[in-house]
């Protein structure tokens, strides 16, 4: 809405008064559980049960964060959460970029090279969004038995490449199908090929829905839980694995501070990614992914 | 351009896709797209139809700890409706699911409205809005959980400044903990949607939005008459994504609630979940899944349907 | 037996050779001892299989008090590689047993004399079709009250050893200003309570015949009603924001001084010795009240899956050997508040709750009192045991339901539950 005509008088200056009224108190709603987060994690514990958890910290001190880094205990290792990164990059990287790769391809094919019954296809594939991890962990588990990869790091990105590829494919239909047919049909005439096509016409122009794809199931994957749980063996556990460790022990003083530290390293970098590709999120999505 | 589900080729080019060429790669170029498409459609016929199909086979059996193959017809779904904290999941996900979605539609749309008049400093709000969305919901129910308590959150706060008499313990009573779910999921999702929303906002040409103002209508009019109309597909995507949260909803009542007051907060994810593999019940929880996953694809597929076949490009 | 073959069908397509993920020499151990105590006293025990010259794997899934390492369990097993060894309990182990996945401890046993060293009861957990398949670790007694004697002594009250004292004592302390009764509103903690106060009004042989035995008339008679009501009593007791309190956070309010009892397992003194308190002096412990002549046990052990790797079934029996071994039993139960598996150690470390476990450990095994704890998966099958718990929570919370409902959903919940 950058053009559109304003006016200037008082009235309008009350309600531009209530805008960003209206916005800064929603501002202070999503951003207060993070606040709390933050002053809980630099509390140290007499400060946690004695105030409320709105309190500011008396006497902030970083030990909880060094202590969730690299000597909490997760098991009987107690070497924190900061060891479990490895693990959780090397499962997500790989599956982020598989499940994109296809995605790209699958929505390219089913936008520019239409034929009987792609929309179906595409509506059928698109269930896959609405299954619930739990209904599928076992036969997940005994499928991935049959192939030899059960519990191994494998097995993991094909099931999280599996289930992503539903989405992936859903945001580059959506954006392709924005993008006029002419350029690819003036490409066909010239006896360019499929993947000539794609190749020259439609990545160059597709900066802004990767990014949403990536960053879309960059946070899926690096977030969940159950199948990482599941399917992973003792060396090859993510990292939201060994928070769960931390924070859910059945027994023992509950260290808060420590726990939301550890929350805040393992949040760490989808926040980032985030806060710094937000704007190329919106981007992405403004670029016509969501036009019919 | 239209988009029509039926098998009709609407493209407007000379080339109908499919059209077999008479070049020297014709033959595999016509069936390019398909073999690129066919290894997805693969696993999704084996690893969503398939499994959707061992569930409902596993429904139909008497399967406690592991799967086992002992037909006892439709028993299980018997047993189920006759569970009566079955009745309460379905009914809080209906509760759930039909709160998280139009509460975060009105505050995303509201949002991306309020932001797209032209604010100061847009980037910074618009990042508060979004990050939530990068936490997990594990994440998200614990600090909730602690927000939502009556003795260390905001209850406590609130009576700590003087109001003596305000109560905010939702969490513990057991008709409205179900709404505290409401309140955690939309503000995870609602930026989200907002930045959805957003988009589809910064793709409206303004000289539609001029016209209308120098017609004289009132810019709150102009939102409800004109913009929102062409912003049905944001919708349709924003849909798309609050239903898979909604159903998918497991981490959530896990970590805010665990399920509680008693069962009061329970969703057919969890009921599936703690019966299937905590009470060693396969069968019982393949039923719940069949009904859960059934439910669904009844709201859904008529909305697809009908999104599908009249898309309209923006 | 059909359903045995069809299981065992379905699992050999899923591929069981059961090759486990563990190398030779080593076993790959799950369990949820993820607290910082646990994890010290538990490595005794790996430190031991290392001194041997085994290798442990350590692969620990916290939450639930075992629920998601035992969904984890069960997915491992559908893929055809479980762990060598799990920490399951209770009926649990004779489930897995009838699938056939469990291996044989015979061997470790005859050579320790297990037989004659365990109590009957615990042995008879341990074995599956008359061979050993697991190991005890420790043993819990569940019907416990523990009480902060300042609280006691500012309201003016004793320990209560009866119901009604529990009330009355109870009064006067709400009266100082004080909680009564720390709880946290979990369904197995208000099972927890309903075990402990079902078996302190109605005594142990009407426990047995309800909760144990699930007999239909028990279950929806006159005794399971007051029961049932007896419990709905307590919630008077409690504080307003009980509901989904963790366990250890309602005992921070005993340590604290804000409440004054709390009714829970002997997990909870290792809550007090963390926080340096004593037995005796900083805070006490008796029998929950009406249940002097009772012990309502929970066992932990780790049950050891069948292998094909002749290494690997040599750390098993090492590890089967050694978890019985006096220094890793003493070493863990003076960690986590329990007694040790084995009854016949020295018990001057340990402090005078344990010893007075112990010996009404020995008393009752002898006249009679030692009964399972339904709320920990030690006395029914978990299929039972959640509808019971569906039951006892949805009671607890619902303010208008009567007793004689909730009696007679028992008696479906006991019933509906088996296939």
């Amino acid at each position: 809405m950058a053009n559109v005509i304003r006016r200037q008088t008082p009235a309008a200056r009350l309600g531009r008064g209530l805008l960003y009224g209206v916005l800064i108190l929603a501002a202070l709603f999503y951003i207060l559980p993070l606040v709390v987060m933050l002053m809980t994690s630099v509390k140290p514990l007499s400060e946690i049960s004695a105030g409320s958890l709105l309190s500011f910290p008396q006497n902030p001190t970083f030990a909880p964060w060094t202590k969730a880094w690299g000597e909490a205990c997760t098991g009987m290792r107690c070497d924190g959460v900061g060891g479990y990164f490895w693990n959780s990059f090397a499962i997500v990287i790989p599956a982020v970029l598989i499940s994109t790769t296809i995605g790209a391809l699958n929505g390219y094919a089913l936008t520019k090279w239409r034929f009987k019954g792609s929309e179906l296809v595409f509506a059928l594939m698109l269930f896959g969004c609405f299954i619930p991890f739990q209904v599928v962990l076992l036969p997940m588990a005994q499928t991935l038995g049959w192939l030899g990869i059960s519990s191994s790091r494998a097995g993991l990105i094909l099931v999280h490449v599996v289930f992503g590829i539903a989405f992936t494919t859903l945001f580059f239909r959506n954006f392709y199908v924005g993008i006029p047919n002419e350029l690819v049909s003036a490409a066909k005439l010239d006896g360019a090929g499929f993947f000539r096509i794609f190749w020259r016409i439609l990545l160059p122009v597709s900066a802004p829905i990767i990014v949403v794809s990536v960053i879309w199931q960059f946070t899926q994957i690096w977030n969940d839980f159950l199948f990482g749980v599941a399917f992973s063996a003792h060396n090859t556990q993510p990292v939201t694995v060994a928070l769960n460790n931390l924070v859910n022990t059945s027994t023992g003083v509950r260290e808060y501070n420590v726990d939301m530290a550890a929350a805040m390293i393992a949040a760490l970098p989808t926040l980032v990614v985030y806060v710094l590709a937000g704007k190329y999120f919106v981007r992405g999505l403004t670029a016509g992914s969501v036009k019919g | 351009m239209r988009d029509s589900l039926p098998m009709k080729n609407t493209s407007a080019t000379p080339l109908g896709a499919g059209a077999k060429r008479s070049t020297p790669s014709g033959g595999l170029q016509a069936w390019l797209p398909r073999l690129v498409l066919a290894p997805s459609v693969a696993i999704s016929l084996f690893f969503v139809y398939g499994f959707m199909l061992w569930t409902f086979v596993l429904s139909l059996t008497s399967s406690r700890m592991l799967p086992s193959y002992d037909f006892v017809g439709f028993g299980q779904y018997a047993r189920l409706m006759a569970n009566e904290r079955w009745w309460v999941a379905s009914t809080n996900l209906m509760i759930f699911g039909v709160l998280f979605v139009v509460i975060c539609l009105a505050i995303g749309s509201l949002l991306a409205i309020l932001l797209d008049q032209k604010i100061r400093q847009e980037g910074a709000l618009r990042t508060i809005y979004l990050y939530p969305m990068a936490l997990s919901f594990i994440v998200t129910g614990v600090v909730w959980k602690w927000l939502l308590n009556p003795q260390l959150g905001i209850q406590a706060m609130v009576q700590g400044w003087g109001f003596e008499s305000f109560r905010f313990d939702w969490i513990v009573d057991p008709d409205m903990a179900i709404y505290t779910l409401v309140i955690a999921a939309v503000w995870q999702a609602s930026g989200f949607v907002m930045a959805l929303f957003l988009a589809g906002l910064r793709g409206i040409d303004d000289s539609i939005i001029k016209a209308a103002q120098l017609d004289g209508a009132s810019l709150p009019r102009i939102y409800w008459r004109v913009v929102m109309p062409c912003l049905r597909p944001v919708v349709f995507s924003a849909v798309m994504i609050l239903a898979h949260i909604a159903i998918k909803s497991f981490d959530l009542v896990v970590a805010l609630t665990g399920g509680g007051p008693g069962y009061a907060t329970d969703l057919p994810a969890t009921f599936m979940y703690a019966h299937a593999f905590t009470r060693a019940q396969i069968g019982l929880g393949s039923a719940s899944a069949m009904l859960m996953l059934g439910g669904v694809l009844a709201i859904l597929i008529p909305y697809l349907y009908s999104e599908l076949r009249s898309r309209k490009h923006g | 037996m059909s359903t045995l073959k069809k299981t065992t069908l379905a699992l050999a397509l899923a591929g069981a050779t059961l090759a486990t993920t563990a190398q030779a020499n080593e076993v790959e151990v799950l369990h949820w001892w993820t607290s910082g105590g646990e994890a010290r006293a538990a490595n005794v025990l790996k430190e031991l299989m290392e001194a041997e010259g085994y290798g442990w794997q350590d692969f620990a899934v916290a939450g639930g008090g075992g629920e998601t390492a035992m969904t984890v369990l069960k997915s491992r097993a559908m893929s055809g590689n479980p762990p060598s060894a799990a920490q399951i309990k209770g009926p649990e182990i004779q489930e897995w047993g009838e699938l056939g996945l469990l291996g044989d401890l015979n061997g470790v046993a005859d050579a320790e004399g297990w037989d004659e060293l365990l109590p009957e009861v615990v042995a008879d957990i341990m074995r599956h079709d008359g061979k050993y398949v697991a190991v005890p670790v420790n043993v819990h007694r569940v019907n416990w009250l523990w009480a902060n004697p300042e609280v006691l002594e500012a309201a003016g009250v004793e320990m209560p050893t009866t119901l009604d004292e529990l009330f009355e004592a109870g009064e006067a302390i709400r009266e100082a200003g004080f909680v009564p009764l720390a709880h946290g509103g979990q369904s197995w903690q208000d099972a927890t309570v309903f075990e402990s106060v079902l078996l302190g009004g109605q005594g142990s042989e009407f426990y047995q015949q309800a909760l144990v035995e699930l007999d239909p008339e028990a279950l929806g008679g006159e005794q399971m009603i007051d029961a049932l009501e007896d419990f709905k009593r307590t919630r008077e007791l409690m504080d307003e924001g009980m509901p989904g309190r963790d366990w250890n956070v309602a005992t921070a309010m005993v340590i604290e001084g804000v409440a004054g009892f709390q009714l829970m397992g002997d997990w909870a003194k290792g809550e007090f010795t963390a926080a340096g308190l004593t037995a005796g002096e900083d805070y006490l412990c008796a029998a929950a009240p009406g249940t002097e002549d009772a012990f309502t046990f929970n066992i932990d052990s780790l049950a050891m899956f069948r292998v094909s790797d002749d290494e690997e079934r040599e750390a098993q029996q090492a590890l089967a050997r050694l978890v019985l071994e006096p220094t890793f039993q003493e070493a863990f139960n003076l960690a986590k508040g329990s007694i040790p598996a084995r009854p016949d150690l020295d018990m001057s470390e340990f402090d005078s709750c344990a010893q007075q476990s112990l010996a009404d450990f020995q008393r009752t095994a002898e006249e009679g009192g030692l009964v399972p704890s339904m709320a920990h998966g030690m006395a029914v099958r978990a299929d039972i045991q959640g509808a019971i718990f569906d039951v006892v929570t949805n009671y607890f919370n619902d303010a208008d339901m009567p007793a004689e409902e909730a009696a007679e959903r028992m008696v479906s919940a006991a019933e509906a539950a088996s296939f």
